[in-house]
Order: structure tokens, then C-alpha cells, then sequence
């Protein structure tokens, strides 16, 4: 039944899918200000590269001319003659933002709420863009697109100048990593593309982004609408010799590909089919590995060798950064989920206490008090806000005392996690470095992280340590503390007591616990056995991951056993342990 | 140099690891996901890129296939065969209350048929086995609302979805939090392309089913839109006779909703080769897209995927 199309393909076919499959891959955020014409910008592009289909365009045809009408005040005789007229309306009277404005509230407010992606095909890149929004209410959506990102494009009109807006979101670029931005001085025909024009917004702009790091800024004055400078060199801006924006798009470096950067390999998830296979599946987030290389899982420590790189394809000699791969190591090391693999001489840092800026999306502010969860590679660890630094003034990006972080701010934050990030600073690592802020009551997505490094003056110890130690306890109570994890059962805390009672008519010393990982973790270290029941695959999960972190006592109960097992088998690992 | 090290250029391949990041992500982070299988080429690859994922290990999820009962019998008979190759564990759900009902894309409209044999029947799929993440094939390239969409898509317990509330997606990092009842599209071919879906058909030699390549087939012409008369249940209005015509598909959904286009292309190759020269959308065909402007986002407010 599957089709048999398995010809060798014909020569034209051949060279077609080569220039497709060598093409390479960049990533564009186009930012500005709200009308600034983000949007017909890239319907502009879209357009002239042939990236649109023919219904597409008439679909647009038909709602400009609507919505053109909407705005006039014509009699209706007069409109309907305009509309006939419209039908075959040249390509210059298309409303291009109609192309890219697709949610119904954008195209009734005629703005852009949020991150939008579009495909582009030149002959020589396959370039993915991300249209964000400019108002200020959306610059988590700005942020969002330029996380991503290689390359950025930043609008300005004309006729208004570099705004406060085109500073924070050039800002933001920067402070994001991306490397190379263009200026596109748009709409150059409504100032009859007047060169002094240009030059004094461009030198305003150029000498700001260089203040933020930027490696390289280009000027273009273009005309979204009219298409100047966009993919077609303007004759009505004789005195640019900056070439047009696609060529500058089509000759940037990739720059997001870490081949070359230290190798980190996050262990997404563990592959185990059967009792002779165990394989560490995941990304390689940086660098290179080679089946031989002596490798260390963090944050345990351990070292070993990686025995095999395995694929769907067949088996590598070696995996560069993005591959997503499987590593078998060649000794039976504990490496699970959160874990993360590396050179034995290039560690990353693994960070209890660390300084990174934050931009902050949180509808609430962030709230130093309260507790957040953070994912930062293949780890999501609870954390706190020990405090704010300082706030980013947008204005005139000076740096001011805060409180507190709301909406869209920006600012430096010291932060203490429960478990370490396996981290690199993000100047460094744009996948190590970089993590996302999780509301633990919400879910929402509350905020973006970028690591700075280790806490700077992080001497008042997060961690403590206690005066009493395990040995200690365990002499006095008799048994060592642990955690024992029940099944997911709908009876699972009625088992919990149960257990609890059968435990302590024993003479152990011993507490039922609910989903509460903390809680679970304190009766533990305090020299209890803390018998945990949840059904909350989040909480068993965490568990795990830190009860292992913390070296605490494990057991994990099966479904299958009766009370009377269980008793048994938790007298046992008391015994193992002891 | 070895071959894989040369590939290592291809943005095909880029997007390759992205979409297996993405699907053991979502494996990693849920309890209970599902896969959802429309017999589509777009369905194929993401199967293709979830064996990719779990080798050697089996697939970690079941596939879903919301069944309206209208697909081309040649959808169906592909189905079989290839789950029975494979060995797939595939759920069929339809949604049976409006089965009774006699709902069908004649009578009720693309609108109202659409609402009950697809929307509603997967949010019922979803409820009966508790989902709580299910992997869809949809692209952004596909369709307007569909670019504004997260790789990670949050749904409220009915299922739907709030373009105002997304959640912001920064990097390739993934916020699957979700409380009980709520639940998560994930679409790891969000950055996929209909080119890059063909080449990549090519290149992995992955079968699809027949209807995408050229033959001759029974066909009218309605209203400009080429419908295959695929059963004796097509309603033939005054006038109206198949005629025998060669077409092929570009998009596969329920054949009297389905439009063909006029096409020679009996190969992957010639199938790329038609497209790049191709002025006409992919969905063009698609008749519940052009119920009205901003139908899809419509549809997936309410819980279509």
C-alpha cells in the first residue's frame, strides 16, 4: 500500500533538493514601533521573494480595498465604482500588512498583538521571521521573537525619528544576544527620500547601538510600501551604496550555531526499551562529542566514557550542536532527566546563588516573598528572587534601585535555586545560559533569564549547613532518614497511613506527607521517613530529581505490593542503609 | 568526511533535531500524551520524526485518529496497512452522538459538520483517555492564525485556545505546566514549511498515501473547486457528472471538502518540482478555510486543532 516512489530523482529534481538542503538556516526578528510598518515590511518581502501564493494575494486585494473603504467617507455610488476599480488594482495600493495581521482583533485594531512567523525562501537561505508587535503593552512578544534570533531588523519612520520605543527595543536585542541589526528607515517617500534625513536618524541610531555591543549596524532607507531598498535597489536613493536589505539578510553569518563552544549535552530523557539498553537522549546544546570522550554528568560529579552515539540512522563517530542525539555511556553511571554531560576539563558552573537580568512578563510583579520555578535547560528547579539589583530605566537606560519588577520591565536580579543550574553565562551560551520564570500556582510564563554568573558578593550562604550531622541522627533514632514514594493510586493516601501506622507500631519513626517536596525533603534530613503521596506527576517528579540531588534515601513503591510488603520492603532499606 | 557531519548544514536537518527536541520534551514533561494522526503527509513525517525520537525504544504514546467517517477510502486502506506494518497502537474515535444524528457536510454545512465530527469529537477523545498533551502536524506557514501559534499551545479544560493568553516561548524553552483538565497542543513541525514537509518525504523515503500523486479520477467541477467523487454518498447536484480527469491532492481531509488540482506530478520529485513553481496556496483547496475571514481562528478557539 505505501506508495513505491523510490526512483533515483532526475537531474533538475537533484540539483533542486540540493540548493534546498544546503540552504541555511536564519533566524530574524523584525522590531519597531507601533506603525512603523513592521508589518508591511515583511509582507513587502514575502511578495517580492515569491513567497506568497496567488489566492493569498487577491484574498488581501479584496480586504484592502475594504478596508480602504472603511476609511473614507464617499457615498456608496462613488465607493462601489472605487471597489470595481480596485479589482485590478497594481501591487503598489496592496495593503501589505494584511499579509501578516491575521488574528481578528488585529485587523479590527489594525496592530499587531503577537509573535508571528513567517517563511521566506531566497537562493540562498530559508530565513524564518518573527513579527512582533511595538506596543509596549507586547514587548514580552519582542522578546520573544528575538530569543531566537540571528539577526535582527529595526524599523524607524521617517518622519518621526528614532522614539524611545527604537532604543528600548534595540536594547532588548542586544541584551538578547543578537548580534547583527539592521536599521530600515522606512517610509523614506513620504520625506522624498531626503538624504540629510536619513543620515541624521542613521548616526543617532548607529552611535546608540554601538554603546549596546551590537557587531555590526547597517543603514537602509527604504519604503515598506513602495518597495524601495527592500529586495530592489531604489533609484530614487541614488546617493545609498548600502545594497538592499535582503542581501544583507542573505550574507549574515549564522551565528547561533555553537559548534564551537564547550560541549553540553542536558539529558532530556532516558531511553530504556529493554535491561540491556540505556541511552541518554537530548540536544547537544553546544560543542562537539566523540564516541571515547571522557565525559562528567552533573551535577553528581561522575566521570566516564561515552561508549556510543546512536541514532535512528545508525550509530555516529561524532555530534555537533543541534543534533538530537542518544549517548550510551560505557559505565552504568545514575544520569537522568536535568542531568547535564560534559568534557571533564570544561564544566559549566553549577549555580545555587547567580546574577542574571531578567525581563519580567508577569501580568503580577515579581514578588521577592514569593516562590518561582525555574527551567533552564532540561531542568526546572523552585527558586526566589533574593533581590533586584537594579531596574533598567527604558528612557535613557539608566539603571535605578527597585522593589519589584512589573510588566515588560527589565532588570538585574540575584537568584537563590534549590537545586544548582548546571549553567554557562549567556554572553558565553545561548542555550545554557539562558532560562525561563515559571508562576508555581499559575503556570504562567513569568519572566526570561539571562546568566551573568555567580552571585558577586553570594558569601551569606543559601545553604547553609546544619550543625547536626546524618551519622549523628541516625545513632540516636536508629535508622536513617528517607524518602518512600507511593504509587499513583487513587487510595494512595489511605496506603500512606496504613504504611504509617504499620511503620510505627514497628517502632520507626516515620510521617505521612502530601505532594509537598519541601516538606518531604526537611522530615528526611531530619531523620524521618517521610512516606509521600501525590498523584501529581509535577510533584513526583520533582521529588525525584531532588531527593537524588540532595542524596536523600530513596525507595519507590509499586502499585502491585500489599501494605504488608511494603512494611517490609521500607524495614529493608532502613537495614541496607545502616 | 562523513555524511552526517556534511548534513550538518542542511536546515533540513536543523529542523529535524528541533522537532525531536520538542517531541521528547513533551514525552518527558507529560503524563498521558497522544499523538494526533490524520493520514496526511504532514501526520507521516511527524511519525517518522517520533521513531526518530524514541529509537530503539517503541513509541511512548498512542496515535489518535479523529475519524469523520467522509476520508477517501484510499486514506483508510493506507491507514491500515501501515499501522498493521508497524505495529502502531492507533485509537479511531468518532464522535458517535452526531453519527446518530445523520451529521454530514451536505446537509449541515462545512461549518456545523466540522464542529461536530472534528472539533468536538477531539475534545471528546481527548476527555474519554485523559490526554493531557496531543501532538499535532499543524505548520505556521499553513494559514494565518497557524503563525501566530506556540510550538507548546495551552488549552483551558474545554479545550480551547485564547490568542490574548498564549504564554510567552522564549528560546527552545518549553512551559508544559498545566493543571488537571487543561492540556496541550504541541506541534513540532511548527517551523516547517510545505516545501520543506515534500523534501523531506524525498530525502527519508517516507510513504504517503497515493491521493497526493497524480491519476485519473472521477471528478466535478464545482463552483472552480475539483471535488472526487470518491463514494456512491457524493451528492451530485443537477447537471452534474463525474468526469474522469487527472488530478492529485495537495492537502488530504474529507473528500467532498477536499479540492484537487489539475496535475501531472506522479512523483515526490515531480510533486516538488509542481510546487516551487506554484502559484496557488495549499490550502486553497481546503473548503472549511473560507467559510469566512479568520474561520480557522475561529475553529481553534472553540477547540479544533
Amino acid at each position: 500500500m505505501d506508495t513505491a516512489l523510490q526512483t533515483p530523482p532526475q537531474p533538475d529534481v537533484q540539483r533542486l533538493l540540493d540548493e534546498h538542503s544546503s540552504r541555511e538556516l536564519l533566524r530574524l526578528v523584525v522590531v519597531g514601533s507601533v506603525d512603523d510598518g513592521k508589518s508591511t515590511l515583511i509582507g513587502r518581502l514575502l511578495y517580492e521573494c515569491d513567497g506568497l501564493f496567488e489566492d493569498q494575494i487577491s484574498a488581501v486585494r479584496r480586504a484592502s480595498v475594504k478596508r480602504a473603504a472603511a476609511r473614507t467617507e464617499l457615498p456608496p455610488e462613488v465607493l462601489a465604482q472605487g471597489l470595481r476599480a480596485a479589482a485590478g488594482a497594481e501591487e503598489e495600493e496592496l495593503d501589505f500588512s494584511l499579509f501578516t495581521d491575521g488574528l481578528r482583533a488585529e485587523r479590527e485594531q489594525g496592530i499587531t498583538i503577537d509573535v508571528a512567523y513567517r517563511y521566506l525562501s531566497t537562493p540562498k537561505r530559508k530565513i524564518i521571521i518573527a513579527d512582533t508587535p511595538g506596543h509596549i503593552q507586547y514587548t514580552r512578544n519582542m522578546a520573544t521573537g528575538a530569543s531566537t534570533a540571528d539577526a535582527g531588523v529595526i524599523l524607524v519612520d521617517a518622519r518621526l525619528g528614532v522614539l524611545p520605543q527604537t532604543r528600548r527595543h534595540a536594547y532588548i536585542a542586544s541584551l538578547l544576544g543578537i548580534p547583527y541589526l539592521a536599521v530600515a528607515v522606512n517610509k523614506m517617500d513620504l520625506v522624498g527620500f531626503d538624504r540629510a534625513i536619513f543620515e541624521r536618524i542613521g548616526q543617532e541610531l548607529v552611535d546608540f547601538a554601538h554603546t549596546l555591543g551590537f557587531e555590526g549596524v547597517r543603514l537602509f532607507p527604504v519604503s515598506a510600501s513602495r518597495g524601495d531598498n527592500i529586495t530592489r535597489p531604489s533609484a530614487r536613493t541614488p546617493w545609498h551604496e548600502g545594497g538592499t536589505l535582503l542581501e544583507w539578510l542573505e550574507s549574515r553569518p549564522h551565528q547561533r550555531r555553537l559548534d564551537n563552544a564547550a560541549f553540553r549535552f542536558p539529558v532530556q530523557y532516558v531511553l530504556r526499551p529493554h535491561q540491556d539498553y540505556r541511552g541518554l537522549a537530548g540536544q547537544v546544546a553546544s560543542g562537539t562529542v566523540r564516541v571515547g570522550d571522557e565525559v562528567q554528568v552533573l551535577p553528581s560529579g561522575r566521570r566516564t566514557r561515552v561508549a556510543g552515539i546512536d541514532t535512528f540512522d545508525g550509530p555516529l563517530e561524532e555530534a555537533s550542536a543541534p543534533a538530537s542525539i542518544t549517548l550510551r555511556l560505557a559505565d552504568e553511571v545514575d544520569a537522568s532527566r536535568g542531568d547535564l554531560l560534559a568534557h571533564v576539563d570544561e564544566p559549566p558552573l553549577a549555580l545555587h546563588q547567580l546574577d542574571a537580568m531578567l525581563v519580567w512578563f508577569g501580568e503580577q510583579p515579581l514578588d521577592c516573598s514569593r516562590r518561582y520555578l525555574v527551567k533552564q535547560a532540561t531542568r526546572t528547579a523552585p527558586a526566589q528572587v533574593e533581590r533586584i539589583l537594579w531596574r533598567k530605566e527604558l528612557e535613557d537606560l539608566g539603571e535605578v534601585p527597585a522593589e519589584s519588577l512589573a510588566l515588560n520591565d527589565i532588570g538585574k536580579v540575584r537568584l537563590v535555586c534549590r537545586r544548582p543550574l548546571l549553567a554557562d553565562p549567556y554572553r558565553d551560551n545561548r542555550r545554557t545560559g539562558a532560562f525561563i520564570i515559571i508562576d508555581a500556582l499559575t503556570h504562567d510564563t513569568v519572566g526570561a533569564g539571562m546568566v551573568l554568573g555567580p552571585a558577586e558578593t553570594g558569601t551569606q550562604g543559601a545553604l547553609e549547613s546544619s550543625l547536626v550531622s546524618q551519622a549523628e541522627r541516625r545513632a540516636r533514632l536508629g535508622q536513617p532518614g528517607a524518602i518512600v514514594l507511593l504509587p499513583a493510586t487513587p487510595e494512595s493516601a489511605s496506603r500512606a497511613f496504613a504504611l504509617e501506622r504499620g511503620l510505627f507500631d514497628l517502632g520507626r519513626h516515620v510521617s505521612a506527607v502530601g505532594g509537598d517536596v519541601e516538606v518531604a525533603l526537611a522530615l528526611a534530613s531530619a531523620g524521618l521517613v517521610a512516606l509521600v503521596h501525590t498523584d501529581a506527576p509535577q510533584a513526583r517528579r520533582a521529588l525525584r530529581a531532588e531527593a537524588r540531588d540532595a542524596g536523600v534515601a530513596w525507595l519507590e513503591l509499586e502499585a502491585s505490593e500489599d501494605v504488608k510488603q511494603q512494611v517490609e520492603r521500607v524495614l529493608a532499606l532502613g537495614e541496607s542503609l545502616k | 568526511m562523513s555524511e552526517n557531519t556534511l548534513a550538518r548544514t542542511s536546515h533540513l536537518t536543523e529542523l529535524e533535531a528541533e522537532s525531536i527536541h520538542i517531541l521528547r520534551e513533551t514525552v518527558a514533561e507529560f503524563a498521558n500524551p497522544v499523538m494526533l494522526y490524520s493520514i496526511g503527509k504532514d501526520s507521516q513525517v511527524l511519525l517518522h520524526l517520533a521513531r526518530k525520537a524514541f529509537h530503539p525504544a517503541p513509541l511512548p504514546f498512542p496515535l489518535l485518529h479523529v475519524d469523520t467517517t467522509w476520508k477517501f477510502r484510499d486514506m483508510y486502506a493506507f491507514r491500515d496497512a501501515f499501522m498493521a506494518r508497524h505495529g502502531l497502537n492507533l485509537i479511531v474515535h468518532q464522535n458517535r452522538r452526531a453519527l446518530a444524528e445523520g451529521i454530514n457536510p451536505f446537509d449541515h454545512g462545512s461549518q456545523k459538520y466540522t464542529h461536530a465530527m472534528k472539533t468536538q469529537a477531539l475534545l471528546e477523545a481527548l476527555a474519554q483517555h485523559g490526554f493531557d498533551a496531543a501532538f499535532g502536524g499543524a505548520r505556521r506557514d499553513e494559514e494565518k492564525s497557524r503563525a501566530k501559534e506556540r510550538v507548546f499551545s495551552f488549552r483551558d479544560k474545554h479545550g480551547q485556545w485564547d490568542p490574548r493568553r498564549q504564554r510567552p516561548e522564549l528560546w527552545n524553552l518549553y512551559n508544559g505546566r498545566v493543571d488537571s483538565g487543561e492540556s496541550m497542543r504541541v506541534f513540532p513541525l511548527s517551523n516547517w514549511t510545505e516545501l520543506d514537509v515534500w523534501h523531506y518525504v524525498l530525502r527519508e523515503r517516507i510513504p504517503v498515501v497515493p491521493l497526493y500523486f497524480a491519476a485519473e479520477r472521477p471528478v466535478i467541477d464545482r463552483n472552480g473547486t475539483l471535488l472526487m467523487v470518491d463514494d456512491e454518498r457524493m451528492r451530485l447536484r443537477p447537471g452534474e457528472k463525474p468526469v474522469p480527469r487527472r488530478v492529485r491532492f495537495r492537502t488530504l481531509g474529507c473528500y467532498p471538502l477536499s479540492g484537487a488540482i489539475d496535475s501531472s506530478a506522479t512523483t515526490v520529485e515531480a510533486v516538488i518540482h509542481e510546487m516551487v513553481n506554484a502559484r496557488q496556496s495549499e490550502r486553497q483547496g481546503r473548503l472549511i478555510d473560507h467559510d469566512e475571514e479568520g474561520s480557522m481562528e475561529l475553529k481553534k478557539r472553540e477547540g479544533y486543532f
